[in-house]
């Protein structure tokens, strides 16, 4: 019995007796600051979570989803014309990313292996992943704004399309890395163009994987503000069926209307700031739940 | 019957097969090859079209634009100093607060945490990473500067008052919550998530052996992680930093509500600023002609010091793959 207790304390606490007190004070001060920190992190994302759902939950109403947005000074207002042009604008720019990407993603990681160009390709696409966004507002302002004459939802949609893109390059270049060269020998093996190889067995084998980089690039899209402000602008009403002039959209309404002297503009701010936030984190969750699920398959 | 189908596929198949010199497989070819030119392309057309922009400021203020904190619309005198010192102030307050709390979460997620907490540390990480930055800006102005001008720059600068350098650095002269040292804050908030889960990935790549020969030989945690797993990392932690630096320096809306937009050089932290993207965020819509030009510059300016430190952030991380 004796024994036993013993043998417990020591493996239970080798330090206890040996470890200098010094060394024991340095641990343990390591270990509540990091443990701290990472309660500090969960507990800012909770705070803003509590503050969206207290505002922008005040400020629900059936009116938000059917009404456009109120003129300065009016009563009441919601922000369907801004929810419908998000979508719209997030769309145009997934749907111009994606062949992009998936297609520069594809050569990076099927004929480009070990060429320089591809080297340099990926590294400025890693550089292209944190660039500001609001430098590509920028350049897709000079690009397609004058020129056309004047803000409209197609230079909203390519600004965000730049933006997605290398956002599906690194995820498709990373899933279709994870796809085993036998698999790719089997299909060459059996006479099948390269194309055809990666189309039929490279593709198939990293969907999954691949859809889950253009679910994260849309997630991330759908809250950009920055590079919209110059070249989607905003506009109180229903825009025009041809996106010519600004189109509304949830990010540059709650930009504009969060710094607004009325009161039922900051509230449609909040409405707006809740259904974009808990859309975006729901499209990231689905987007890893969809990737764990594969991967563990 | 079903094994006739089935050699009626492949003979099929066999005789349609087609031939090596088909047009489907050179034209996917280029397809993606085009596809991966335009990456360069795009890069290349963000710089030349803020060159092309921006060389008439250039041109007519020359260096002295880099260096004069003079920003009259009306007399369309324009320099940059003032955007760039809060660029580059604001960014070094986030990199103060958000690194020691970043490489704190990613020794939490790699060494500390027991494994059934762990999956759902690391989804908050990344969801805090994904909350859109207009939202950190909303968040900042309507709830966190009320809070930080009543509890920290109210009692901060009376406690401070008169005294030699702090009572100048943290004195509030009009304590709003607004300011550099309130955008340095969200900015850490910001950069904490991309910076930890580059550093856990870091962290998660040394091998484990190096590890448990260091707890074999009586190490506590801390000497573990301070002689072992950071020397390990060294480098690429920094690297993943400067990833983080790019961030805090381009971000722009977060920053726009918070910091206050005024062009005014002050020393002191809880004044209000700006930086060269919430400038250009505020008065790109309103402004024309040599206005614009200067603001093109100004994104010139910017352009150039987020790639230079994400140039040398990709050269330090060697390249760090998700699996």
């Amino acid at each position: 019995m004796n024994d036993v207790t013993s043998t417990v304390q020591y493996t239970g606490r080798p330090a206890a007796g040996r470890v200098r007190r010094g060394r024991r004070i340095a641990d343990r001060t390591l270990k509540v600051v990091c443990t701290v920190f990472t309660g500090l992190g969960a507990f800012v994302l909770g705070w803003i979570l509590l503050m969206l759902f207290y505002e922008g939950g005040a400020a629900l109403s059936l009116d938000v989803f059917t009404h456009v947005t109120p003129g300065p000074g009016t009563e009441g207002g919601g922000i369907a014309n801004a929810i419908v042009g998000s979508l719209i604008l997030t769309l145009l720019g997934i749907i111009v990313a994606t062949p992009i990407g998936v297609l520069a993603g594809t050569y990076l990681a099927e004929y480009g292996k070990g060429s320089k160009l591809a080297e340099i390709i990926r590294f400025v696409n890693d550089i292209l992943l944190a660039a500001p966004s609001i430098l590509i507002g920028l350049f897709v302002y000079t690009l397609m704004v004058p020129p056309l004459g004047g803000y409209s939802g197609w230079a909203g949609g390519v600004a965000l399309a730049i933006i997605a893109v290398p956002v599906i390059v690194r995820t498709t270049e990373d899933m279709l890395r994870l796809v085993p060269g036998s698999l790719r020998e089997a299909g060459a093996a059996l006479g099948a163009p390269m194309s055809t190889v990666i189309v039929n067995v490279s593709w198939r084998a990293a969907r999954a994987g691949m859809v889950t980089g253009i679910l994260l690039a849309t997630a991330r899209i759908a809250g950009e503000t920055a590079p919209l402000l110059f070249t989607a602008l905003n506009n109180n009403f229903w825009f025009k069926p041809n996106l010519m002039g600004g189109v509304s959209n949830l990010p540059v309404m709650i930009y504009q209307f969060a710094l607004a002297p009325y009161d039922n503009w900051r509230a449609l701010a909040w409405a707006g700031a809740l259904i974009i936030t808990l859309s975006i984190l729901a499209l990231s969750i689905v987007a890893r739940l969809l990737l764990k699920k594969d991967l563990a398959r | 019957m079903v094994a006739l189908s089935e050699r009626i596929a492949i003979s099929t198949m066999q005789t349609t097969r087609r031939a090596p010199k088909s047009i489907s497989d050179p034209l996917f070819r280029w397809a993606s090859f085009a596809s991966a030119l335009l990456v360069l392309i795009v890069l290349a057309g963000i710089l030349g079209s803020m060159v092309y922009g921006g060389w008439p400021a250039f041109r007519q203020f020359g260096f002295g634009f880099v260096t004069s904190s003079v920003w009259n619309v009306g007399k369309e005198d324009f320099g940059a100093w003032v955007a760039i010192a809060g660029t580059l102030t604001s960014a070094l307050i986030a990199l103060v607060i958000g690194v020691p709390v970043s490489i704190g979460i990613a020794i939490f997620l790699t060494q500390l945490c027991p494994r059934w907490l762990k999956r759902p540390v690391a989804t908050t990480v990344e969801l805090l990473a994904a909350v859109p930055s207009i939202i950190y800006g909303m968040w900042g102005l309507f709830v966190f500067a009320p809070f930080f001008a009543r509890f920290v720059q109210v009692p901060v600068s009376s406690l401070v008052e008169g005294l030699p350098i702090v009572g100048t650095i943290l004195y509030a002269r009009v304590p709003s919550g607004v300011g550099l040292l309130t955008a340095g804050i969200i900015l850490a908030i910001m950069i904490i998530p991309f910076i930890a889960s580059i550093a856990r990935d870091i962290l998660d790549q040394i091998p484990t052996i190096l590890r448990e020969s260091a707890y074999g030989i009586g190490c506590t945690t801390w000497e573990v992680v301070r002689h072992v797993l950071l020397p390990q990392a060294g480098v690429s932690i920094i690297g993943a930093v400067m990833l983080g630096l790019g961030r805090a320096l381009g971000e722009t809306m977060a920053v726009t509500f918070v910091i206050g937009n005024a062009n005014r050089l002050s020393l002191s932290l809880f004044d209000p600023s700006s930086t060269i993207a919430s400038r250009i965020a505020n008065e790109f819509n309103e402004a024309s002609d040599m206005h614009l030009n200067a603001l093109l510059a100004l994104g010139c300016i910017l352009f150039l010091v987020t790639f230079t430190v994400l140039v040398l952030a990709r050269l330090l991380i060697a390249r760090v793959r998700t699996q």
